[in-house]
């Protein structure tokens, strides 16, 4: 908190060392940035590196992972928004959806339906993993959150931590450690389809689409609706909201279950994207999702969903438009790397994330 | 006073150790008409009247009454159970076919698992030796958890056998110089990767006919000793090796590394690496633009169910060890490779999911003669010096169900026959697993 006598009397503090070797910190990121790219630029002159297509193919995946981690980064951004707290359970909302998609695709696929009825099949899918991850986040609401209401911020923190081990080590015991596969999409899917004279990858543009329209009913759902203007209220100010007349554990239910379903939309993107699915699924995506949330400026809507999409770009892209420059042997390796360095380096050139501005929560922390 | 405190403690633990030592098997054991000189020499074959005397390893002490204790360390649990459960099993029919070692039941005590990484490799090798009991182990499935297991096992003075570890590290470069994670009391019935590494080198370059190929591993001692053995080799043939790179373990999203791999233009890809990576990389390989019409070519750690039952792994090649075991047979137990294919389906209700139980059945064949031929009994009780064991083991010779079995200097046991495999029907995978095109015998 700022003291009263302090605001009266602004004083410009004298730039230390540690400004200094921040400064520095933040000339030699962008310098090793543009040398790394120069060199990238130069191997690409001279016919090495990656071709067109292959830039555009790294481009889109970025932009189809990281519309996924958008999508888990809106659970994240929201539960914060509303309760001030980072709900790192939320890794495993999504994956619930995306095993217990798994289950009903398999049957789908074992009596023949998935290969005659996809579109139907994959809203099945879809429609089931958005219920199991709405119904695990509100759950853990329920039964771990909401007695810690009034209890100081770390406590559903450390929480949620031992809330995520406890459903990844469930779905461990209850449907065992190895790696479920989904049956393939379907043909037409899997070929690239011309969009904007770019020849994408079905899957990868279905994913983009569905990320893309899924943010847009959020939106809607947000500003349009009365549980959306109930969440804002919430999200301002629980008490003086309560005072209004609004229901705010109500709220804060509809805040888990919105996020559970858009984890659950997630869910199924994944499956899209990777077929594959296991108990320890959501713990690296949730991490990163909860990174592009922070990129984005924790607790902004928008800022969640474009701090996905910038992750994404980031750790497809950099490894080869940055390290490679650098002729360092295995880049693809490094991506994490890349995606928490870009982290770093944003947050020491913007500390409240990249949209980030006020925030209700941070003042109550 | 500290000194004179560290001083008693060693003085302390020197006694304990001669204890220790005694309780074994010692010097003032009761002498025996039928207990050897010195069984490191003799391999327990004694002259009658003589003294038992335990060789610098140890003895193993079984009561009587007792059983023998071995182990079996496999991966089986996770994604690489596939490979490592039927290790397991093919020691425990090896068990009930031989019977009685020098009179005593042998027990495998709880299966342990090695996670097929280093630090679950370690973890069951301090179970196993937590127990002096133990003689030998049977296992460990992947290299990398053998790295870590077997500096405890053969600290301890223990035997162990791997049946399908292939990297050269811990065993030998095949031209007398030791890998770098040799341990005494190494040995393995499955194949070195050096053999591998070349049959796969001259599969892509003079069976395929191709000139440029890249190769991905995960920095795993398995993944990582064959990728380089290939590269070793198909660079000796005159081929190109345009990218040579690696995924991490739990990377799920490989559009990156197989877009730089795609910069190079291969006409082949070689990933000896494990499910779930290797199945992500061919889900993901047709999306990727200059790498559709590259053969892909795995190895025996993908040849496993639920790796070829993947609908992309249709048309992808197999290297791995030849197991077209044809009418061999255990010359030890009597037991055919077919006989044996039969009881494991008879015992297990299905078809062994990993290619290596042929290999797991010889190695505990292997340790349980070795075993007999050095037990000693002397009034009632059984010693099985550990060295005299090791020593036993590096003279075994036997026919088993994968070939012919003889031990070299460093531990490299089994037949180095390599095939290549073609699955041309992930809906029945059985047809690929037979479904030869190349061979390789060194």
């Amino acid at each position: 908190m700022t003291s009263a006598a302090a605001t009266r009397l602004p004083r410009r503090r004298r730039p230390g060392w540690v400004d200094s070797f921040l400064l520095a910190v933040r000339i030699a990121a962008i310098v090793l940035l543009i040398w790394g790219i120069a060199g990238t630029v130069v191997k690409g002159i001279n016919g090495e590196g990656p071709t067109g297509e292959a830039w555009r193919d790294l481009v889109v995946a970025g932009i189809a992972q990281g519309a996924m981690y958008g999508l888990i980064a809106l659970g994240y951004s929201m539960v914060y928004g509303v309760l001030g707290f980072i709900n790192f359970a939320h890794g495993e909302v999504f994956m619930s959806g995306g095993m217990v998609g798994f289950f009903v695709a398999n049957y789908l696929w074992d009596i023949r339906f998935w290969d005659t009825n996809f579109v139907l099949s994959i809203l099945l899918v879809l429609a089931s993993s958005i219920l199991a991850s709405t119904l695990v986040a509100v759950i853990v609401e329920r039964v771990a959150y909401r007695p810690l209401r009034d209890a100081p911020r770390l406590i559903p923190l450390i929480t949620s931590i031992g809330i995520s081990f406890f459903l990844q080590y469930t779905f461990a015991g209850l449907f065992g450690v190895a790696v479920k596969n989904y049956p393939p999409p379907p043909d037409y899917l899997r070929a690239r389809i011309g969009f904007l004279d770019l020849e994408i990858e079905g899957t990868k543009l279905a994913v983009i689409v569905v990320a893309v329209v899924t943010m847009v009913a959020l939106y809607l759902f947000v500003e349009k609706t009365r549980t959306g203007r109930s969440i804002r209220a919430v999200a301002e100010d629980k008490e003086i909201a309560a005072l209004m007349g609004i229901n705010v554990d109500r709220t804060i239910v509809a805040t888990f279950a919105v996020g559970g379903a858009m984890a659950g939309v997630a869910g199924t993107l994944w499956a899209l994207l990777f077929r594959g699915v296991s108990f320890i699924t959501g713990f690296l995506p949730g991490i990163k999702a909860f990174t592009a949330a922070v990129l984005g400026g924790i607790g902004n809507l928008g800022g969640a969903m474009a701090g996905g999409v910038l992750l994404g770009l980031f750790e497809g892209v950099g490894p080869q438009l940055v390290l490679a420059g650098f002729g360092i042997p295995g880049v693809s390796q490094l991506k994490d790397v890349v995606a928490f360095t870009a982290l770093v380096l944003v947050l020491i050139f913007k500390p409240s994330g990249l949209f980030g501005e006020r925030l209700a929560a941070e003042d109550r922390a | 006073m500290r000194r004179v405190g560290l001083v008693s403690l060693c003085l302390f633990l020197v006694a304990v150790g001669c204890g220790e030592d005694q309780m074994q098997a010692g010097p003032d054991d009761p002498p025996s008409a039928t207990s050897a000189v010195d069984p490191v020499e003799n391999g327990g074959a004694a002259p009658e009247g003589s003294e038992f005397v335990p060789g610098p390893l140890g003895a193993v002490e079984v009561a009587p009454g007792e059983e023998i204790q071995i182990r079996s360390v496999n991966s089986i649990t996770g994604d690489v159970a596939s490979l490592g459960t039927p290790n397991q099993r093919g020691v425990e029919l090896a068990l009930d076919d031989y019977g009685p070692v020098a009179g005593r039941a042998v027990s495998m005590g709880t299966p342990l698992d090695d996670l097929c990484s280093p630090d679950g490799g370690q973890a069951a090798a301090q179970t196993v030796v937590a127990d002096p009991a133990v003689v030998g182990v049977i296992g460990t499935t992947c290299s990398a958890a053998a790295v870590a297991a077997a500096p405890l096992i053969s600290n301890a003075g223990m035997v162990m056998i791997a049946p399908s570890n292939t990297s050269p590290a811990l065993t030998s470069d095949l031209a007398g110089t030791q890998g770098s994670a040799y341990q005494p009391g190494y040995y393995r019935t499955s194949h070195n990767d050096l053999f591998q590494g070349r049959a796969v080198a001259l599969f892509v370059r003079n069976h395929l006919g191709f000139e440029r190929a890249a190769a991905i591993h995960d920095g795993d001692p398995y993944t990582q000793g064959l990728t380089e053995a290939f590269r070793a080799a198909f660079e000796e043939l005159g081929g190109e090796i345009t990218t040579f790179t690696a995924v991490n373990k739990g990377d799920t999203d490989m559009i990156a590394v197989l877009t730089e791999v795609a910069a190079g233009g291969p006409q082949a890809l070689f990933f000896p690496i494990f499910m779930p990576e290797g199945g992500f990389i061919v889900q993901q390989v047709g999306g990727v633009a200059g790498l559709e019409d590259a053969t892909l070519i795995v190895s025996a750690a993908l040849l496993v169910d639920n790796f070829m039952e993947l609908s992309e792994s249709e048309g992808v090649y197999i290297s791995g060890p030849d197991l077209r075991f044809g009418s061999n047979r255990n010359s030890i137990t009597g037991r055919t490779a077919e006989g044996l294919l039969a009881e494991y389906v008879a015992s297990y209700g299905e078809e062994p999911s990993g290619g290596y139980w042929g290999h797991a059945y010889d190695a505990t064949v292997m340790l349980l003669s070795a075993i007999d031929r050095v037990a000693v009994e002397v009034e009632g009780t059984l010693y099985i010096d550990r060295m005299a064991l090791r020593n036993e083991m590096d003279r075994s010779s036997l026919d088993g169900i994968i070939g012919p079995i003889s031990c070299d200097e460093y531990g490299d046991c089994g037949s180095q026959r390599i095939t290549v495999l073609y699955n041309t029907d992930p809906r029945n995978i059985e047809i690929g697993k037979n479904n030869v095109v190349f061979d390789f015998a060194p």
